[in-house]
């Protein structure tokens, strides 16, 4: 359904534009109808830039991302409103995406006026009642209300029902549910399971790997920009193979295990090789060395892809 | 267990327009010495009020009633000129988003030392101290010239842990501070923290956070607030083991565990929300969205002692 081909977005950063950084690079991967995936990777690591490029706010350097088999960089006026009412995005901060000034029914009456105006007041009305009623929300108590007036885990199922009304395909959720207490946070993971068994498609972004593990049929682990792992969600956990995921998978804290606590504050060793072409992780890596020189994914058995040139040593 | 930090019916409001809300209303408990005592619960639920409180009451936080004993001796959290003398010497904080913390105009050094003069003592007479510190985190020399600007997230949140700690104080309240890293990033700077704390820097640590999973690395007990209530504290060991307060039982229960999917188990949140502070019902405040939920619930729950350091707040065991 979406395909991301060879996808990288360089960013021109420094006062004039000179410098340059690499957000995205070479990033491949697709998400099929009625499928969540995870991507999941520390801050900076591009995850929220490919969200955007997915969303068309921000446009790949090279690549391209093929929507039903068409790029969508190539979209025009109609094709890319037809892309619009298909594919939305909520975002980690639901105070933000409100205006503050306006009620929160604003959000669903800009979607009629944008996309669906031929849509009679009455029965947007009543898709929106049911839909708020499928998100756990109750009309009566949150519509008429201004943003202040509600909590976050109302105003991001606000928005995940806009999302819904609109009848969208495929969903950007960009850390949703980071801002959110944990007695509300399982509620709305719930929801997105559900409407992916309704056949919706999810881009989960996150950072946290336990709320990855819980929904997603398949998980990209990124790292500065270039994909680390990528595979079969119980694939990935139960056996993960490069060194990044594994230190990722002893770094979750858990509530069955305790961590093995390092005692000594310095980790990993000065690594001398300073290349453009060594493996991203090189620097932190305890099996990095100087063969490590732009390691391939490689496919290491069915659905499971590792970037890692130390691969069964 | 040496107590080394008693607070008693605690009551810290704010004061607003529309009347006080009681973020802090009535909470008792005690602290070891060389503790690490997590303290959790939902956003808005008072536990970052506490903490505070117990360093610095801002505006329009306001003392209600209430005691504090450090180490034997009374805090006069009410009185903040009084507090200087307890301030960062014996009771600091690294504070939620540490990383604007710093004051942006100033040189890390010259920002140290206007601290340290500011409780009689000056950079030059700690020098070899703080290289040593920093080295233990992971930071170059060099960083004691450059303005916060210039580093990174996570060398912010290591530098404020070497600046809040420098005195060596009593009790540190950690708020929140591994909210915004990522795993890896969480659990070095957390080991980074057990590491000073190993070797005295600080003696007992009052950890703030939303994060169950992350007390249960670190934290002896925790004690588990509700609406500006405490409504559970214990070992961390039998609180995620058997809790006893139907919250709890109900926050641990939603957690989510890398082996649950979907697809086999389905978690359940807590229906509903918090009340709202400023009128809180009469009674427990848990009762709305309590399945236990009967007529005594109307009434203020009484505090259980179970045993000798297990509290719960329910009539469930009264």
């Amino acid at each position: 359904m979406m395909v991301l081909e060879n996808v990288t977005k360089i960013y021109r950063i420094g006062t004039f534009g000179g410098k340059r950084l690499k957000a995205v690079d070479d990033v491949s991967f697709e998400i099929d109808e009625g499928e969540i995936v995870s991507l999941i990777g520390e801050s900076g690591s591009g995850k929220t830039t490919i969200g955007k490029m997915i969303l068309r706010l921000i446009r790949p350097t090279s690549g391209r991302i093929l929507f039903n088999g068409k790029d969508i960089g190539q979209f025009k006026k109609n094709e890319l409103k037809d892309y619009y009412r298909k594919v939305q995005g909520v975002f980690q901060d639901p105070f933000s995406s409100y205006n503050p000034l306006y009620k929160v029914d604003r959000i669903f009456d800009i979607a009629r006026e944008e996309f669906f105006p031929d849509v009679g007041r009455n029965e947007w009305k009543n898709r929106i009642e049911e839909k708020l009623r499928s998100v756990g929300l109750n009309p009566l108590e949150v519509l008429g209300k201004f943003p202040h007036q509600l909590s976050g885990g109302q105003l991001q199922r606000l928005l995940i029902a806009r999302a819904l009304v609109m009848n969208v395909r495929f969903l950007v959720a960009d850390e949703i549910i980071s801002m959110l207490d944990a007695s509300t946070r399982i509620d709305v993971l719930n929801l997105l399971a559900e409407l992916k068994d309704s056949g919706l498609s999810i881009l989960f972004i996150t950072h946290d790997l336990s709320l990855g593990y819980y929904i997603s049929d398949k998980t990209v682990i990124l790292y500065r920009g270039s994909i680390m792992e990528y595979g079969d969600t119980e694939k990935i956990f139960n056996s993960p193979a490069h060194p990044y995921t594994i230190s990722l998978m002893e770094s979750i804290p858990r509530i069955d295990e305790r961590w093995r606590m390092r005692s000594a504050v310095i980790q990993g060793k000065e690594k001398s090789i300073r290349n453009g072409r060594m493996c991203k992780f090189y620097h932190r890596c305890f099996k990095g060395d100087e063969s490590c020189v732009e390691p391939p994914l490689i496919e290491v058995e069915k659905d499971h892809f590792v970037r890692c040139s130390k691969i069964g040593t | 267990m040496k107590v080394s930090l008693r607070v008693e019916n605690l009551r810290i409001y704010y004061r607003t327009l529309r009347g006080y809300v009681k973020a802090v209303d009535g909470v008792s408990f005690e602290m070891g010495d060389e503790e690490v005592l997590g303290v959790a619960g939902e956003s808005g639920c008072g536990k970052s009020t506490l903490g505070n409180s117990l360093i610095l009451l801002k505006p329009p936080m306001t003392y209600m009633e209430g005691r504090v004993f450090l180490d034997g001796e009374e805090v006069p959290i009410w009185d903040n000129e009084k507090m200087r003398r307890f301030r960062y010497r014996r009771i600091s904080i690294i504070p939620q988003y540490a990383m604007n913390a710093l004051n942006p105009t100033k040189k890390l050094k010259v920002l140290m030392d206007d601290l340290l003069r500011e409780h009689g003592s000056d950079f030059k007479s700690h020098t070899a101290e703080i290289l040593r510190r920093l080295k233990m985190v992971n930071l170059p020399e060099s960083v004691l010239n450059m303005y916060p600007i210039e580093l990174s997230g996570g060398m912010k949140q290591r530098m404020v842990m070497v600046i809040s700690t420098l005195m060596n104080p009593s009790l540190l309240i950690a708020d929140e501070i591994t909210s915004a890293l990522d795993v890896s990033t969480q659990k070095a700077v957390i080991e980074m923290l057990m590491e000073f704390k190993s070797r005295g820097f600080v003696r007992k640590i009052f950890f703030i956070t939303h994060d169950i999973s992350v007390l249960y690395q670190i934290a002896s007990s925790i004690l588990v607030m509700y609406a500006g209530k405490l409504v559970e504290k214990a070992s961390t060991d039998e609180i995620l083991e058997k809790p006893f307060h139907p919250y709890t039982e109900m926050l641990i229960s939603s957690l989510p565990k890398i082996g649950i999917k979907y697809g086999e188990r389905k978690l359940k949140g807590i229906p509903g929300q918090p009340p709202p502070l400023l009128k809180p019902p009469e009674g427990c405040r848990f009762k709305d969205r309590c399945p236990y939920r009967h007529s005594k619930c109307d009434e203020e729950p009484p505090i259980v002692e179970i045993s000798d350091d297990r509290v719960v707040s329910c009539w469930k065991y009264a």
